[in-house]
Parts: structure tokens; sequence; C-alpha cells
């Protein structure tokens, strides 16, 4: 398919500028002017309308079917929250009005949405207050351990380490690392959770705190949990929930409930918001009682007369991390989402999810190694290393083949911990025919690994492209048609 | 139930297939630690949810005459824009791990860095960053490992919304962060070859900065070089139609707000962060990038590269701790951007520019309202005093239906009666002249 820059045709218009109904100004400087207009290309608006319609039809979505990619929870994104989110009085406010005096007053409903959603985010989570402005999971990763490290300092404690356990996710050590902390890794016991002997040995006085999943990456719910926020809390350290897992425990077990003092949540996986090929996103952020003085500023607080109004002065915050009140959008469908949901839905959502982890994962067991059997919770790792002994065929292969047989492939290679891992996350949306037919693709693809691995080497061959050159890509760097 | 299939039939079937009783699902986790039921509403029809949510935003007055601007702005977007942005194909989809079924992402996003470069004169930009604030930070912080120093300058003629960001953002790191004050509505030439030394990693600059006055950052670009530091642009991609290009002045890294670029307003977000490199500091960029490779049969595909810089490889030693990112609103700057075109762009910043500039003629002749950097050229947004607190003044015009412009004295001392007022090509003549009798109307 031809970029859309080969594409273009000089003198070529899309869009009709309307006609100055003023005097043309004074001539800018022209050491401040470009010598030439911006290359961008010059099509018509039907060009520009195939071309990104045949774009869309290169891409896969949950629209378009199963898409169990673990960690990601790619649940049913509801039209209604897109219809909500357009609605004018809600796409057209500028955020800088409720600055203005008297200007609180024109964006009630928005400061409303933020509140309301606020409270049942700690209703949800067993929390406080909740920060809406991060603007994805690793934002509100940063933002916790900044308002961490804003404790420790009010307390004088001299901190310098965040611990996470081997089987966290790449954000939480980076995220840790950028808000200048030293990470330490505790190593996972046999049974794929954190070991509380590492843990015990790890933790001193140095120790700022932890970062967790719980359920962790590998799907598993640590019985212990309670005791390592209680180990953390120890040595004055703080325990900070990554809420990416939220899916399979929501309306169970509250996070704060388990000792938490810090928990962020992925709106665009738990509470069904798109995930827009890459984001936006949004990653509110929660703390416990001692630490709400500690959130960034505004904070969005009701008033005796039920009017709501942004707060600023706020001496011991860690200030601004974001421009305004967060990815508003984002929030509002999140907001719509619980609304319709209440609390009997927002039940079944785990319910539903765990089972249709487990589901998988049982029908899925006698064809895939599973390196952790028993109950699992909104996920389950299956590990190809049975394929790759047998046959050659590597987790990457069977992925492939998943394509071919018309499903998103499963997150691969993640958790490391496991070798050769597929991580399925069905989500609680999805039908029995969905599943069973998920689960009847995989089986076959289990048969050829054995009796015609190389056809799933070759897999996919029903995309536009193939398997594309990763390794050609970094070396000869092409990242933008100039 | 909402967005659940299974009827209570099916339930009971899969669990009995797989050797399972209801409670067996959460029998992993502990009793003592399962909560009380949650108190949460009960769930609402979509009928119930849509209107109660008609009302919400009803609440919201948007019918103000906007002049407000101060990094966000009020510009038109053509209907085609939604139309290819709702497709779900797009919209439902995650970030592009399997190359072969997301080609749809990321040849828009390999498109979307292309027109990056084009209108900064760039050689090299990302996916996208969270906004610009977000942006600008994530640039400080490369020029930081790229010159393995400590000291960043910023002139306060950038946007104090981003400045204060930074301060909140490296408050826990070994930075020293040095603000200059500007210099009649310019970033500070003297003060900032004052305090260029050997240890500084960058100095940070905008254009048009938070005044609206135009810039041509060249000689600062010489100067931050000549001491081994590095120059960052925060830019303002409209201006881009008709002003000189950060690169070509330049600039090192450049980063910028998208929203203008066919973004709702949404108060406050989803919003675009943006940057374009030198191809030489591609290592040290932040975030995922796309770049252009072929298959076995020699097809050109798309696949995110050089992820060796990126948390899921390297962990607590990545370039940033980003991992999902704005990526549906690149493709809507992208198609935005596609639609307006070469022409199509120059002439909106033109518009921006001449009613600007009519609005700064009709309000300056009101007695008594005056520029405050007369000198100063300055691109769609302009700093005028007012004889009187601007704040109060706002306030009046407010109730006269127009948000005429941001007081400045929330942000900076001293300029109690400035009011900065922005012009997109929405405005009308009718409408800057009704401001214009308005405002005079209330002094
Ligand atoms: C366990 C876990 N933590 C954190 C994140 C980061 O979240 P985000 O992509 O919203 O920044 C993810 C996202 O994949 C995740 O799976």
């Amino acid at each position: 398919m031809k970029l859309v820059f080969e594409k273009s045709a000089a003198g070529r218009r899309g869009l009709r500028i309307p006609k100055s109904d003023v005097p043309t100004s004074i001539h800018l400087k022209k050491e401040y002017l470009r010598a030439q207009p911006a290359a961008l290309p010059e099509l018509s608006e039907l060009d520009v309308v195939r071309h990104f319609t045949e774009l869309s039809r290169r891409n896969y979505g949950v629209d378009t079917n199963f898409y169990p990619l673990g960690s990601c929870t790619m649940k049913y994104n509801p039209k209604v929250c897109e219809r909500i989110a357009s609605y004018p009085g809600f796409a057209h406010l500028h955020p800088l009005l409720p600055q203005l005096r008297g200007g609180g007053m024109l964006t009630q409903g928005a400061l409303e949405v933020l509140y309301e959603t606020d409270l049942m985010l700690r209703e949800i989570c067993g929390m406080a207050a909740f920060t809406m402005q991060p603007m994805a999971g690793a934002h509100g990763e940063l933002t916790g351990i900044m308002m961490m490290a804003a404790y420790h300092r009010d307390r004088g404690n001299h901190k310098t380490t965040v611990l996470v356990p081997d089987s966290a996710h790449g954000t939480n050590p980076a995220s840790a690392a950028i808000a200048g902390y030293t990470v330490k890794t505790v190593p996972s016991d046999e049974h794929g959770c954190m070991s509380l002997s590492a843990l015990k040995a790890m933790l001193n006085e140095e120790t700022a705190g932890i970062m967790l999943t719980c359920p962790n990456t590998l799907g598993l719910f640590n019985p212990h949990v309670k005791e390592i926020c209680e180990l953390v809390h120890s040595v004055d350290g703080l325990a900070y929930y990554d809420g990416a897992n939220l899916n399979a425990i929501v309306g169970k077990v509250r996070p704060g409930d388990l000792g938490f003092d810090i928990v962020h949540v992925n709106l665009h996986k738990t509470f069904a918001t798109p995930h827009g090929g890459g984001g936006p996103g949004a990653g509110p952020v929660g703390v416990v009682e001692k630490l709400v003085d500690y959130l960034p500023v505004s904070v969005v607080v009701k008033r005796e007369d039920g009017t709501y109004a942004l707060e600023y002065n706020r001496p011991k915050s860690i200030g601004y991390i974001a421009p305004f009140y967060g990815n508003f959008g984002v929030i509002l469908r999140a907001y719509v989402y619980l609304l319709m949901l209440g609390r009997e839905g927002l039940e079944r959502v785990a319910e539903n999810a765990v089972l249709n982890a487990n589901y998988i994962k049982e029908k899925l067991k006698p064809y895939y190694d599973l390196p952790h059997p028993g109950i699992c919770k909104h996920e389950c790792v299956l590990s190809a290393a049975r394929q790759v002994k047998e046959s050659g065929t590597y987790a990457l292969d069977i992925a492939k083949a998943l394509i071919d047989a018309g499903f998103h492939p499963p997150t691969m290679y993640f958790p490391t911990i496991v070798k050769e891992s597929l991580m399925i996350e069905p989500t609680e949306c999805e039908s029995r025919e969905t599943l069973d037919a998920f689960i009847e693709a995989m089986i076959a693809i289990a048969q050829k690994a054995r009796t015609e691995p190389e056809t799933l080497k070759a897999a996919p061959v029903t995309t536009p492209v193939g398997r594309l050159d990763e390794t050609k890509a970094a070396r000869e760097l092409n990242i933008a048609c100039l | 139930m909402p967005y659940i299939s299974h009827t209570d039939q099916q339930r009971a079937q899969m669990l009995a297939e797989i050797g399972l009783k209801p409670e067996d699902l959460f029998s992993d986790i502990p009793p003592s630690l399962r909560c009380r039921p949650l108190n949460l509403p009960e769930g609402l029809s979509e009928q119930e949810v849509r209107s109660r949510l008609a009302a919400i935003a009803s609440k919201n007055y948007i019918h103000l005459t906007c002049f407000l601007g101060g990094g966000f702005y009020d510009h038109f977007i053509p209907a085609a824009v939604y139309a290819l942005t709702s497709r779900s194909e797009f919209y439902t989809a995650y970030t592009p791990y399997q190359p072969e079924v997301s080609q749809g992402t990321l040849q828009a996003i390999y498109e979307f860095q292309s027109v990056i470069c084009r209108l900064t004169e760039m050689e090299a930009s990302n996916a996208s960053l969270y906004d610009g604030g977000t942006a600008l930070y994530e640039a400080m912080m490369m020029a930081l490992r790229l010159t393995r120093r400590n000291k960043v300058l910023v002139d306060d003629s950038v946007n104090p919304i981003y400045r204060v960001m930074l301060h909140s953002y490296t408050r826990n790191l070994k930075i020293e962060l040095t603000e200059t004050e500007n210099a009649g509505g310019l970033a500070n030439r003297e003060a900032i070859r004052r305090a260029l030394d050997e240890q500084t990693a960058a100095v940070i600059v905008q254009n048009p900065n938070f005044f609206g006055c135009i810039d041509d950052f060249t000689d600062l670009a010489e100067a931050a070089h000549s001491k081994g530091a590095l120059l960052i642009v925060s830019c303002y991609p409209i201006s881009l139609g008709i002003l000189k290009a950060p690169g070509a002045m330049g600039a090192d890294i450049v980063t910028g707000e998208g929203q203008s670029l066919g973004l709702p307003m949404s108060f406050g977000g989803p919003y675009l962060g943006f940057m374009a490199t030198r191809k030489e500091y591609v290592r040290q960029m932040p975030g995922r990038i796309v770049g252009q490779t072929t298959d076995a049969q020699g097809r050109r595909g798309f696949v995110l590269t050089l992820q060796a810089r990126e948390q899921h490889i390297r962990r607590d030693k990545a370039t940033s701790n980003i991992c999902s990112n704005e990526a549906l609103c690149a493709l809507t700057a992208l198609v935005y951007l596609c639609l307006l075109g070469k022409e199509g762009l120059r002439e909106t910043a033109q518009l921006c520019a001449d009613k600007a500039s009519y609005a700064y003629q009709r309000l300056t002749a009101i007695p008594g309202v005056r520029p405050h950097f007369p000198a100063q050229w300055f691109f769609n947004e302009m700093v005028l005093d007012l004889p009187c607190e601007a704040a109060e003044a706002a306030a009046k015009l407010i109730e006269r239906g127009y948000a005429a412009g941001f007081p400045l004295s929330r942000y900076y001392k001293g300029m109690n009666n400035s009011l900065l007022i922005a012009v997109t090509e929405k405005r009308t003549k009718q409408e800057i002249g009704m401001l214009a009798e308005e405002l005079e109307a209330i002094l």
C-alpha cells in the first residue's frame, strides 16, 4: 500500500479554507517566516478518506474479533461511551475556563464527572482520594512514586530503593528509576508469587516502598499480599498497587483492604475505555489518608452548597504532573461505563473474567505446558516449551498461526519468568462460542506443531504482509519519509 | 447484564466442564481479604445514562465566544477527521505488538512521524507522548542523558504550566533547573548566555512563546552549542504553517502540544505530545518509534523499532517509563494535516495571524488598552494591558458572552492588568468587533 505522501499531487486540495473577512495583516518580518510551506501531502478529501479507510482495514481491533492480549484487558468498548464523549458540552469545553474568575460555575458538569468518578474509584479500591490527572498507567506509577518520595522527604526518611518482583511489568522499575530511586528485583518462589523470604532479606531502612501487581502478571493472586504490605510498612515503606490487573478482583477485593497505600487503575483496561491503537488511556491514582496532602494540584472538591471547585492551595502537593485535569474524555467514558454497570454489574465483571480464563486454561492444559497449575484469575500463562522441544515451534509461531485462524494473538514472551510464554486474557465480554472457537484453533495449532510444523513457520499468510524483518528495521533505520 | 454474553446456564455448563464450582473461582483468595459489597448505585440503562449525561453536559457552558488560548486553541475541525478516527478498527486496537494485524496503526504512526518531521524540519520523531508538557519534560530528560550534565535553563516565556511541571518532575533528582526572566517578551539572551556553562545540558524556549511573541532562536542554538548544550524548542504546530521551523533555527529537540491539530478541547484531554530530534539522538528518544521494513516477499511493512530503549526490555535503564501513549490523537493530527494539506495549513496559519492582527488593531484602538510588548511581533496571541485588573475585566466579559482571554496575574508577578488574547481562524470579523465593543463598554 502506498504512503499518503506517494498519493500527493501538487495543487490538489482537501479542504477549502474560508475567505478572510479581515484586511490582510502587516506582513510578518521575513526572518520569522519559513522559506517554503511544510511539505504536507496534497490530496482531495476523498483521497484522504480512502487512504485511512484502507489503513483501518489493515488493522485488528476488539470489534473485529477476539483479542486475548494478556495484561491489556481488551474488553468491549461500549458505543454509548463514545457517543457521550462527543456531546458538545464536554468536547468543546476549554480547560482554562475554570481558572477564570466566575469560570468554575461554567464547568460544573465537567467537575462533577471528575468528582463522581473519583468517589466511585475510592469505593472500588478502598482509597481515601484519587487524582484523575495521570494520562496512562505508567504516568500514574510515576505520580505515585513522586508522592512516595514526598512522604519520605516530609518524614525525614532517607530512602533510596524501590522493590519490584521479577514478574513486574517493565513500567514499574522504569517509573521508580526515573523518579530517582534505585530498583531492586525480588525473585518469585516456585508458586509464581513473590518469595517472602527473599523479600524479608531485601527489606531494610533504605526501602522506600514496593510495587506490586495483584493478581500478578502470571494471573496468580498472592495469598500473602497483606503480609507483604505489613512487612514493607514495618520499615516505614509504602506499598504501591499497580492496578493493571484490577479486572480480576474488582468488586471482590479492594487494594486498600490489603494494605496498599497507593493505587493506580488503568481506565483503558478495567473500565472499558478504548485503547486507540496505543492510547490515549488514563491512570488515576488513589492514596490512603496519610498521603492525601501530597496529591498533585489541582484537586476537585465539592463545596457545602453542592457546587464543585478546583483547589490549588495545597502546600504539601507534589505539584503539577499534567497541564489540567487529566484525559478528561477518557475519564468521562469510564464514568459512563461505571454508571451503566453499577454495583452488581461490576461484580459480574470479575466473576466472568475469571471463569473465562480458567475455562481456557483447563481446556488447553492437555495441549500446552502450564507452569503454574491451579486457579488463575483473569488471565492464564501457558508455555510453548513443549512445542519448542518437540518440533522447534516457538510461542511466536503459535501466535502467528492464530492470526491465520482469525484471532489476535495473546501476549508473548511476557512475563519473562516463564519461557516461551503465551499470556491469555479473555475478559468477561466474550461468549462461550468465541472461547470455544479460540480453544479449537489453539488445539489445532498444537497438533500442527507435531504433524506439519513448517506450516506454522510460514504463518501468517492471510495478512497484507507476512512476518516482517525487525532486524532490518533497526539496522537500516527508516522512521520518517522526509 | 451489560456487556456479558454468558447465560446462567452456559456459565454452569462451563464450570461443570472444567470441574469447578462457582465458589472455586475465588477460592485462592483468603476469605479475610475479600471486601464487603461495594456501595455503588444500581446500574443504568443506556437510555437513562444518556439523559443523565446530557443533563450534566448542559451544566457546562460552551457558548462563550472563545479568545482563550494559552497553548490550547479553538480551531476548526473538518468532519472527515472524526469520521475516520472513529473507525473502530483503529480505536479498539491495542499498541501494535503484532505488526501483521496492525499495519493500519503502524503505517499511520510512520506517516505521523513523517509529518511531524516535515513540520518541524527535524529528522526523527516518535509515535507520540502524553501531552505538550510531558513531552517537554521528556525532552529535558533526554538532553540530560545525552550530555551527561545536570543543569537546565528555561526561559519564563515558556508556558508557565509546563514550567511548573518541569519543577515537579525534577523534585527528587539531582538537577539544577534555573529560570531566566524574559527580556521584553522574548527569551532573555543576556541572562541565558550568562548562565550557560560547561554543566548546562539544555536551554528550553518556546515559539511563539506564552505571550504569543515570535522569536528566532538561531543565535541561542549557536550559544548553546558553543557550550556543548542542546536547544529544546516547544512549539505550536499550527504556527508552523507560516513560521520558521525550529529545525531551521538549529534546535536539537522539538516538542509541542498537538491539540490544535484536529483535537477537541475536551476540558484538557486527551491531547497529544509530540517530539522530534536529530537522527543521531534517536537512541535516546523516549516512547514508541515505528520503522519501515519488508517481509520475506519484499513487501513494505512497518514495525515498532529500536525497542531496546524501552521499559519492557530495558526496565529501570529505559529512556522513559512511557508505555501507552496518545496514538489515536496522533492519528487524528495526521488525518487533519492530510486534509488541510500543504496550502491549507499555510492558509489556516495566515488566517490566524491576520485575524489576530485585526483584533490587535481593534482592541488597541480602545482608550487605555495598550500592547504589553509593543516591540514584538506576534502570531495569533497577544498580551494587552487594560486600564483595570484583567481578571476583573475577563469576569465581566464572561457575563457578556466572551471568554476574552487569560489574565496573566495567575502566573506573572506585576502583570495584573495583562490579558492574553488568542484569535483562531474560527473567529469572525464581527465577533472580534463585538469583543472590542464589549471590552470598551466595561472599561
Ligand atoms: C501490569 C502492567 N503495569 C503497567 C502497565 C502500564 O500501563 P500503561 O500502558 O497504561 O502506561 C501495563 C500495561 O500494559 C501493565 O500490563
